[in-house]
């Protein structure tokens, strides 16, 4: 009983705290995911063979490849996270989680945000640390290898936000998919736009401050925005 | 004000206040529309650098202008809908969305033939031209998420969701590609020098993007007046609205 | 008239085939979405008039049914 802190004892006993709820999603997630290691692993070969695919379709000339490796490797890691983002509140739906979010006391926006950090961590960690491997492969020049890994650091998660809201939308539909990309991809330009800016400006030893706040302002829009509209999405599905 | 637009909420009196509003956009459409076109194509002067070619500004500004309106007024009928729950702003946005898509795609297919004598190809990645072809995707988007839905209200607010979040990214898009333009292109495009227009010039533009207007406010009215009977199929004066239309038409058939 | 003559006219200023056509593809794509929305109505009644007339047929075998 002493272990209890003396505020909670006084609501009920199947409250639960914001923080502790927030932790339980987070090691449901990683526990799933632990489980499935497939989920983790899938996101990076597709990214490798799409990354393949570019010298394979275009040139292997090495002045090509540097010219353009940032791009390329920023949509292979772009449709990666629109494939992994599918699957994230299936399961949830199935299984009636969602229903049960809407009726608990802790606010979705925050068991969204556990949701999309444990995911964020799950499906694009390793694309960050498999990124400069893809650089050499690309022929990008070593000393951009640490703004392209910060740019994938600062612009994963956005993608992976404004696709939950896809993913959110079209959850409760059998063939998702193909209407997901149709969703999600317009919205993904403007991030592909500064972040393969910001490795341009890297690669000719320039500043790439600017392009990074500016990737950084759309990150905390799309923390701020994207729960809400999940939210609401989340929602409609289950009415 | 709120008591005044408050019965406009109630489907019937929405859906029959479209059928009163029609007639008069319907009019004013063609009016605008036939007097902005000729008066374009045949009455204003030549462009004394484009020559005459400049005339599809008649049709490409207006369907281009309109594109975007019809985006946001799209999205502030889907906030509308969301916020204060009430479905014909939800209807709405299903009702605007194809024309908008029709406006968009017109903007540019215009834009595209315009550019062929001018920039000698039909498409160069032009800072609007992209965002033109993004919010071309974005209706498309739109369009798609609603008819994905067996349920009509499931897919109405999620089409709402999806046209909010387009709209809070429409400014982040035009800027971020104006922004990408002048870093990759440079000044290989001359952009249109926007002098001040002359006024035989303006006079016809100003009367098509009028024109364009009522024309998106006329079909606005038909699409949404379809709406909302849809969406009540079930309630009283939709079945008795039903079985008077049909019967009409099949009495008119039958004297025929 | 800025024009002097039809020929003229149509001609454009050797920009004929460009003005025209999209002329021709702007009001083209008008009438069809005004046809496509002026049907709309009959289609929807129809529509609605199916929906109803199942719905009252599942009445009716629910209330057979419950005899």
């Amino acid at each position: 009983m002493s272990k209890h802190p003396p505020q909670q004892e006084s609501h009920s006993n199947i409250q639960l705290s914001y923080s502790s709820a927030f932790k339980s999603i987070v090691k449901r997630e990683f526990s799933l995911a632990w489980q499935k290691p497939a989920q983790i692993i899938q996101p990076v070969v597709f990214f490798l063979i799409v990354v393949t695919l570019f010298p394979l379709g275009i040139s292997p000339s090495p002045k090509t490849l540097q010219l353009i490796g940032p791009g390329v490797i920023w949509i292979a890691a772009l449709l990666s996270i629109m494939l992994s983002v599918e699957g994230l509140f299936r399961q949830d739906f199935h299984e009636g989680h969602i229903e049960a979010w809407l009726l608990s006391t802790v606010p979705m926006p925050l068991i969204i945000i556990a949701k999309l950090l444990s995911a964020w961590v799950i499906s694009c960690g390793m694309l960050i640390v498999f990124s400069p491997l893809l650089a050499m492969l690309m022929n990008i020049a070593p000393e951009v290898i640490p703004a392209l890994m910060l740019s994938l650091l600062i612009g994963t998660p956005i993608l992976l936000f404004i696709g939950a809201i896809g993913n959110a939308l079209t959850v409760s539909l059998n063939q998702g998919g193909v209407l997901l990309s149709l969703i999600v991809l317009p919205l993904y330009i403007p991030v592909l736009i500064f972040a393969t800016a910001m490795l341009e400006a890297a690669s000719v030893n320039m500043s790439y401050v600017g392009q990074m706040s500016v990737l950084l302002s759309l990150l905390l829009l799309s923390f701020v925005m994207a729960p809400l509209a999940i939210g609401a999405a989340l929602k409609n599905t289950v009415n | 004000m709120w008591k005044w637009l408050h019965p406009y909420a109630k489907a019937e009196v929405a859906y029959q206040l479209c059928y009163k509003l029609l007639p008069y956009f319907s009019w004013l459409s063609v009016i605008t529309l036939a007097v902005g076109s000729v008066w374009g194509l045949a009455f204003a002067p030549a462009d004394y650098q484009q020559g005459d070619s400049f005339r599809i500004i008649y049709f490409h500004v207006p369907t281009a202008i309109l594109s975007m309106g019809a985006y946001t007024s799209m999205a502030i009928c889907a906030l509308i809908g969301m916020v204060w729950q009430i479905r014909n702003a939800e209807l709405a946005v299903y009702a605007i969305a194809p024309v908008g898509a029709v406006y968009t795609f017109l903007a540019l297919v215009t834009g595209a033939i315009w550019g062929k004598p001018m920039w000698g190809a039909w498409w160069v990645w032009d800072a609007r031209l992209t965002s033109e072809l993004i919010l071309l995707f974005l209706y498309l988007g739109v369009i798609a998420l609603y008819n994905a839905f067996e349920d009509r209200r499931t897919g109405a607010r999620a089409a709402s969701i999806l046209a909010i979040v387009g709209v809070i990214n429409v400014p982040i898009i035009h800027y971020s590609v104006e922004w990408w333009n002048t870093l990759h292109q440079g000044a290989t495009i001359t952009k249109f020098a926007k002098p001040s227009i002359s006024t035989d010039m303006l006079w016809p533009l100003l009367l098509t993007i009028a024109g364009f207007m009522f024309v998106l406010a006329a079909l606005t009215c038909l699409r949404l007046a379809n709406q909302i009977i849809l969406n009540d199929a079930r309630r009283p004066w939709v079945k008795a609205l039903v079985e008077r239309e049909l019967s009409s038409v099949s009495m008119s058939k039958a004297s025929k | 008239m800025q024009f002097n003559s039809l020929s003229d006219f149509i001609a454009m200023g050797d920009y004929g085939a460009y003005v025209w056509s999209s002329v021709a593809i702007v009001f083209g794509a008008l009438a069809w979405i005004v046809v496509d929305s002026v049907m709309l109505k009959s289609k929807t009644l129809k529509a609605i008039k199916q929906e109803q007339e199942r719905a009252e047929k599942i009445r009716q075998a629910k209330q057979q049914n419950s005899v």
